[in-house]
């Protein structure tokens, strides 16, 4: 089972490749993914040279070009797809059709994975992409129990991605349209979800307020632990009753699933965080690489080593870490 | 590595000091570092914008003025952007041993103002190709003489 790690930058790529990554994913600098936020991401000398870098040790860089380009942005997400196939990525990770089909017909022996912002949670839509475009993977979103996952598997010929660890959303992947609501602007259309712009923090004397295009969504007490800036993390009042009334933050972490994630054949497992900076991936990396060799060495006996859990809690978002939707026991 | 946490005679000490003088050997050394990459010719969007760390152990606020080739001290009173930790949570930031989000969930690093300036400072430094370490107190030293009228 493959490691597939963020990187925002090329520090953040090197890190993860030193720290035990099979597997990198990056974006380019511009609204073709969905962590399209101002300084990060690559530029093509960078991107050039992550490449060289992750090859050299015999590693693999994927491209991320997840959001669904609008009209104006048609050419800017083809070129997107050619700079991919000149650079020799070892994937790209697509969630619109019309693109797929440019990528699919324009350069057949470009590998395609299925973004999670496709939203196929079931095989016979995975088996769609996989009979139109070819695609040689798909990322599960996040909704999936583990039983399901395991159907999911043994209904399709693609390989299947499992997210193992990073923060929580609301998990409508792909068709959430939350920040547009808010902002005019989400991660399908330009490719981040609460845009910078739009979003302020104040200390005020009742707490830290964060406001998302003026609007108050979040207060937080002293000492309270905070979250991105999202509506679905944020506090409303319900019924004479102010509290988080679509999530409350919390982070997904899977590693206690690893042995049976790799039973049901999970091809890889990846690691949210693309716009977190190099001290994270650094330490993710190096906790899920040795949790996974472990497993890998010796499935009967992999146990999660109190070590690894701590490094994680310290990174999550939220009070709580989770198995979020994978552990549904009635299911 | 953990880093200490100020001793307490130093934080009295530093809250007492005046501010500008700190603000321009901080500036002076961040120059240093980085300031071919953050200054406004690398980023034209940048320019005059005005940058605060409050060090709020220490007592300690520093406001940096973005110039052309990096950093200048500034005495101005309403900062675009405003980050607060402790000393010890800036030098882990430095140094790279701590992820700015990480120590933002748990309130030890607070940002206000201009988010996107936040993100755009936070996400170049992210990218910079260094080894973290920080410049000696000579070469700070040798800048600040040469900016003397």
């Amino acid at each position: 089972m493959d490691l597939v790690c963020p990187a925002g930058s090329l520090p953040a790529l090197k890190i993860a490749i030193d720290n035990g990554a099979d597997c990198v994913y990056i974006g380019f600098r511009d609204d073709t993914n969905a962590r399209n936020f101002a300084g990060l991401n690559f530029d093509p000398a960078s991107a050039r040279e992550g490449v060289r870098y992750a090859h050299a040790r015999k590693r693999q860089v994927f491209l991320a070009l997840n959001t669904f380009p609008q009209l104006a942005g048609w050419e800017r997400a083809r070129r997107a797809v050619d700079r991919a196939a000149e650079l020799e990525v070892d994937a790209v990770i697509i969630a619109d059709a019309g693109l797929m089909q440019y990528a699919a017909t324009t350069y057949p022996h470009l590998r395609l994975h299925l973004s999670v912002q496709g939203s196929a949670t079931n095989y016979e839509a995975i088996n769609f992409y996989h009979r139109r475009f070819r695609i040689k993977r798909a990322v599960l979103p996040r909704v999936l129990s583990l039983a399901q996952v395991r159907q999911v598997i043994a209904g399709t010929p693609a390989e299947i991605e499992v997210f193992g660890f990073g923060s929580l959303c609301v998990l409508v992947e792909g068709r959430c349209a939350l920040s547009s609501y808010a902002t005019g602007e989400s991660p399908n259309t330009v490719g981040a979800c609460s845009p910078a712009k739009a979003v302020r923090w104040q200390q005020t004397p009742a707490g830290l307020e964060t406001r998302l295009n003026g609007i108050l969504i979040n207060r937080y007490a002293a000492g309270e632990n905070a979250a991105y800036p999202t509506l679905c993390k944020g506090r409303f009042a319900v019924d004479g009753e102010t509290y988080y009334a679509i999530e409350e933050p919390a982070s997904l972490n899977t590693l206690e699933l690893i042995p049976e994630l790799v039973a049901a054949g999970v091809a890889a497992v990846k690691i949210e965080g693309r716009q977190r900076s190099p001290a994270y991936v650094a330490q993710v990396t190096r906790t899920w690489r040795e949790a996974i060799d472990a497993c890998q060495t010796n499935p009967a006996r992999f146990a999660v080593r109190p070590a690894w859990n701590d490094a994680l809690r310290k990174m999550s978002e939220g009070q709580q870490q989770t198995l979020g939707a994978y552990h549904r026991p009635w299911k | 590595m953990k880093l200490p946490p100020l001793p307490d005679p130093v934080r009295r000490l530093l809250s007492r000091l005046p501010q500008y003088p700190a603000s321009a050997v901080f500036a002076a050394a961040l120059t240093l570092q980085v300031g071919e990459t953050l200054g406004a010719v690398a980023h034209p969007e940048f320019a005059g914008k005005l940058i605060r760390l409050h060090v709020s152990d220490a007592g300690v606020t520093l406001t940096l003025r973005v110039t052309a080739r990096g950093f200048a001290p500034s005495g101005a009173a309403n900062p675009d952007l405003t980050l607060t930790a402790t000393a010890q949570d800036f030098l882990a930031l430095a140094l790279r041993r701590e992820d700015p989000d990480t120590l933002f969930f748990s309130r030890r690093l607070v940002m206000e103002g201009d988010t996107e300036l936040g993100l755009l400072v936070k996400n170049t430094l992210d990218a910079l190709e260094f080894k973290p370490s920080l410049p000696t107190p000579r070469d700070v030293l040798r800048l600040l003489r040469s900016r003397l009228p």
